[in-house]
């Protein structure tokens, strides 16, 4: 996807700028902006090192597993076929624990074996099932507690207050997460409309 | 309005304090654990400076063109309407295909309108509340190579929509400039 967009962020970046004679202003911001992702590199190091390794306590200790159970009358909403696939299940919840605790490189591996568990026991294996598209969408609603990464860029950039974006972040994520769900809920309906519409003839 | 400031004030530390606590009453070496989580982080930080540096080729070029100020220009009629801020169009369109691309977006337009300015604050907000949608399709699809994937996509991206809209109004009804 970059190989296409970057390219031509560059290109129409110079023809505009020959056009409008900006030329000299581009020959400039370029080398500035190559130094500021190093010095941006830099400075948000630290912070990155602090959640990563706050994280990885978290991790170790059974946190996870409580927060596990806690998920599963929600689980048991969301997945109403799974009801029978225990190992599916825990992998999901794994997963979704993970993605709110931020621990970002053990969610995505979670993930991925629970739609391996799901594919198992899928009937249409070239197609997805109701509970494999239902995952995929709560992955892309970003569930974390606390936005690590974006509080370590204001931290960097030397924001006066870098957590203050964490309530509205919650309010936005968990308004994103629901219109996500219920997409999911009202296609998965329509589907099974359209489907009971065509047998009964 | 402070209430909201102080739990986002209070987030931060109470989660660290209960993982260190419950690391330390589980009695495992926290210290050594979290010596070996920051390793990652600066493994996570070098894997992603060289598309950051990319990217801010790319949107440095842009951005001194003034070819986005001329795209504002033709659009501005259209985003006024539905009173969305034209400084966070290249976050909203590049947020659901690249992580390492959002973030260098989301940086670059925190330090050209400032950290704290509500443009600054709405930035961080899509980037804390969305995630990089086609990306993790992608992902999840492939490892079970299935190509059917039904509703999936047009799914995510009403959530990463309706995610983008919130971050926009609590951003503006707050009006968190500087607290």
């Amino acid at each position: 996807m970059l190989n296409i967009i970057w390219p031509i962020f560059i290109i129409i970046s110079y023809i505009y700028a020959i056009f409008i004679g900006k030329i000299d202003k581009v020959n400039v911001e370029i080398f500035n902006s190559v130094n500021e992702a190093v010095s941006l590199s830099i400075s948000l190091l630290g912070a990155m090192c602090l959640w990563c390794g706050i994280m990885k306590i978290a991790q170790n200790t059974s946190l996870i597993t409580r927060f596990t159970k806690m998920l599963n009358p929600i689980m048991n909403w969301l997945f109403p076929s799974l009801k029978e696939n225990k190992k599916a299940k825990e992998q999901i919840a794994m997963n979704m624990t993970a993605n709110i605790l931020g621990i970002g490189n053990a969610s995505t591996p979670l993930g991925l074996k629970a739609m391996e568990t799901l594919q198992r026991d899928n009937i249409d294996k070239e197609k997805l099932s109701d509970s494999m598209a239902m995952l995929i969408v709560l992955n892309t609603a970003s569930l974390q507690i606390i936005p690590t990464t974006i509080i370590a860029i204001r931290v960097s950039l030397e924001s006066e207050n870098p957590t203050s974006i964490i309530v509205p972040v919650w309010i936005a994520t968990v308004c994103a997460a629901i219109a996500g769900i219920l997409s999911v809920k009202v296609f998965i309906a329509k589907e099974n409309a359209k489907y009971n519409d065509k047998r009964r003839r | 309005m402070e209430i909201i400031n102080y739990i986002s004030i209070i987030a931060v530390p109470l989660v660290i304090l209960m993982i260190i606590l419950y690391g330390v009453i589980e009695k495992k070496k926290v210290f050594d654990i979290f010596i070996e989580g920051t390793k990652e982080g600066i493994e996570t930080t070098i894997k992603i400076l060289p598309t950051l540096i990319g990217l801010f080729l790319a949107i440095g070029a842009l951005r001194s063109s003034g070819i986005i100020e001329g795209i504002g220009k033709i659009l501005s009629p259209i985003l006024a309407i539905l009173k969305f801020p034209m400084e966070i169009l290249p976050l909203a369109l590049l947020r659901p295909i690249s992580g390492s691309a959002s973030i260098a977006t989301a940086t670059d337009i925190m330090k050209t309108y400032g950290v704290d300015s509500q443009i600054g604050i709405i930035a961080s907000v899509i980037m804390g509340a969305t995630e990089t949608t086609l990306y993790t399709i992608a992902v999840y699809t492939g490892v079970v190579k299935i190509k059917k994937i039904r509703f999936v996509l047009y799914a995510a991206l009403i959530a990463d929509i309706v995610g983008i809209t919130t971050a926009i109004v609590v951003c503006r009804m707050l009006s968190i400039k500087s607290c």
